[in-house]
């Protein structure tokens, strides 16, 4: 399988990242080369093996409900490029 | 042609944890913006995930009720998107292997029983909130929501009308609220839904193109958005057109659907699982130690009602169908000494109208559950009638004091001097004697009509405080 221009500009909108046409040729080229590593690994028969969903073979530690944290606003806030009555201000966005 | 609604559901219930799901941020609903909003919350760099223990348990408990299959070991992926309420660019949610299967529960619509099968529920974060107003050309973002836990619910397309899906949601709700898994509140936005809708001529099998309908916070607004959708649908079919699968917002203001995005321009998720969590094993021990704790749900509660209190079955479904509204109702049987149909009468009429009429929720009704079995008390001894009793009530409504200080306040103990009563039946009968003669000269069955007049000038002269069967008694023995 390989990847075209068009599902590289797909990507890159989804992935909210500008490309440049000639960008776009070197990254189908690469993204097809890794596509086609894992149709090399679909040749292996995996049918008794269990999809894994995480490389480490233990399970999750759970924590207990509880509030551990305290209000640290005015740090974020510090970083953050614009603020207002607490809220963090970014572009207009209207759906 | 005859068309056939097919809806699905599914219900976004915020889970009354403390903390938040991956997080140590309290979740109190109205705090100032972004001050319960921590590292992991706004997905700043180095930060890690941690599961929360309660937010598990709570979804198993869930699971439990609707009869499902908890998954022995569940996984989460992220759903990546990008919106500003969203820091990380990504949602952790569950994909592939929710925490809780397949299950099903009952549904009751004009008396008739339906089971709704239910897909799947997982457990997912809540995003922050966006302020649009009152910023020019900016948009505010509040990030406490962000991290609160959801038990997203997915019904089948098994539901058939509107008020199916209504009674769908009910049951679902106060299945979550008797759980105590979440507070349901609704005005809040702790259990708001989206509705799949659909049509397709009756008797076909396969479904149509649907449509989804985003963001329902209320029983009438779903009710009201799938209704809408469905006539709109069907002015499409019936002119030979198509559906597009679309995302509708429903507008309540304006009673209407609008489009908010075509399935050509929706999100492609991209979910994988997230490397920041491990996947979560649930033992059978646990699963046993729930089971046995889980309270007594609706329908059981239904069944206990009618069996102890011999209330109809429609009565005790009213009564249950609300955890607050059983309890009250129990707590008044036992202030009234067990005159249950006389406290199911009470509760469905005056109060539930007094309830309706100033917008209060029953959890804080000026009259408790006490007070209310205490005057159905002063019926059953003949203290008052029951239409005095109306009086007692409003009184104890405006807050006025228990029924037993507004009777002797306003005087309104029933009379129960028979020698009184008779003088006063004599007085009324000499007064009109031509309604006197009009009763005696007539039919047995007019009669009854005709005694209403004078039972009506009796309760006149007495105020309402005559026993109005002592009255009738009287009467019928003097005319």
């Amino acid at each position: 399988m390989s990847i075209d221009k068009k599902n590289i500009q797909h990507i890159a909108t989804l992935s909210r990242l500008l490309v440049s046409e000639s960008e776009c040729e070197s990254y189908s080229g690469d993204l097809s080369n890794i596509l086609g590593l894992v149709e090399q690994m679909n040749s292996v028969d995996t049918r008794d093996v269990e999809p894994m969903a995480h490389p480490l073979e233990i399970t999750a530690r759970l924590r207990e409900d509880e509030i551990t944290e305290i209000d640290q606003r005015q740090r974020f806030q510090a970083i953050a490029p614009e603020v207002e009555q607490g809220l963090y201000l970014v572009p207009r966005v209207i759906e | 042609m005859e068309w056939e609604t097919v809806i699905g559901l599914e219900i976004h219930c915020q889970l009354a944890t403390r903390s938040k799901i991956f997080s140590g941020a309290s979740t109190t609903y109205g705090a100032p913006p972004n001050t319960q909003a921590c590292a992991v919350d706004l997905g700043l760099p180095g930060v890690l995930p941690v599961l929360n223990r309660e937010a598990v348990t709570m979804a198993i408990k869930f699971g439990l009720a609707v009869d499902a299959d908890i998954a022995e070991r569940s996984v989460f992926a992220r759903k990546n998107y990008f919106y500003p309420d969203l820091p990380k660019g990504y949602q952790i949610s569950q994909y592939e292997l929710p925490v809780v299967g397949r299950g099903h529960i009952d549904i009751e619509v004009d008396g008739t029983l339906k089971t709704i099968g239910i897909t799947r529920a997982h457990l997912e974060e809540d995003a922050g909130k966006s302020a649009h107003e009152g910023f020019a050309d900016r948009t505010g973002i509040d990030l406490n929501r962000a991290g609160t836990p959801l038990l997203e619910i997915v019904s089948e397309p098994d539901m058939r009308s509107a008020a199916e899906a209504v009674a769908y949601m009910k049951k679902i709700h106060s299945l979550v609220t008797y759980l105590g898994i979440s507070d349901g509140n609704m005005q809040e936005g702790s259990f708001r839904c989206d509705a799949n809708v659909s049509l397709r001529p009756r008797g076909e099998e396969t479904f149509g193109t649907r449509t989804e309908l985003k963001n329902i916070n209320s029983f009438r607004f779903v009710e009201q958005a799938i209704n809408h959708e469905v006539e709109r649908q069907m002015d499409i079919l019936e002119d030979g057109g198509s559906i597009i699968q679309e995302t509708r917002l429903f507008d309540p203001d304006r009673n209407e659907t609008r489009s908010m995005r075509t399935k050509e321009e929706a999100n492609d998720y991209r979910y994988f699982p997230d490397p920041d969590l491990l996947p979560v094993v649930v033992d059978r021990e646990l699963l046993v130690a729930l089971q046995s704790k889980l309270p007594e749900l609706p329908d059981q509660k239904r069944q206990r009602f009618m069996d102890d209190y011999g209330l109809s079955r429609y009565d005790s479904g009213v009564l249950t169908a609300q955890r607050a509204l059983a309890d009250y109702f129990e707590n008044c049987v036992q202030s009234a000494d067990g005159e249950a149909k006389l406290c199911a009468n009470w509760i469905m009429g005056e109060l539930s109208a007094a309830l309706n009429r100033d917008d209060r929720d029953i959890s804080n009704s000026p009259v408790t559950a006490d007070m209310l079995g205490q005057m159905i008390k002063r019926i059953t001894d003949n203290t008052i009638s029951g239409k005095i009793a109306k009086q007692v009530f409003e009184g104890m409504w405006n807050g006025e004091g228990n029924a037993d200080r507004i009777i002797s306040d306003r005087g309104l103990k029933q009379m129960s001097d028979s020698g009184e009563l008779e003088k006063l039946v004599d007085k009324v009968i000499s007064d009109n004697p031509q309604q006197v003669e009009q009763y005696r000269n007539s039919p047995e069955d007019k009669q009854k009509k005709l005694i209403g007049f004078f039972v009506g000038q009796l309760m006149k002269a007495t105020a309402g405080k005559a026993n109005p069967q002592q009255v009738n008694e009287l009467l019928r023995r003097k005319l």
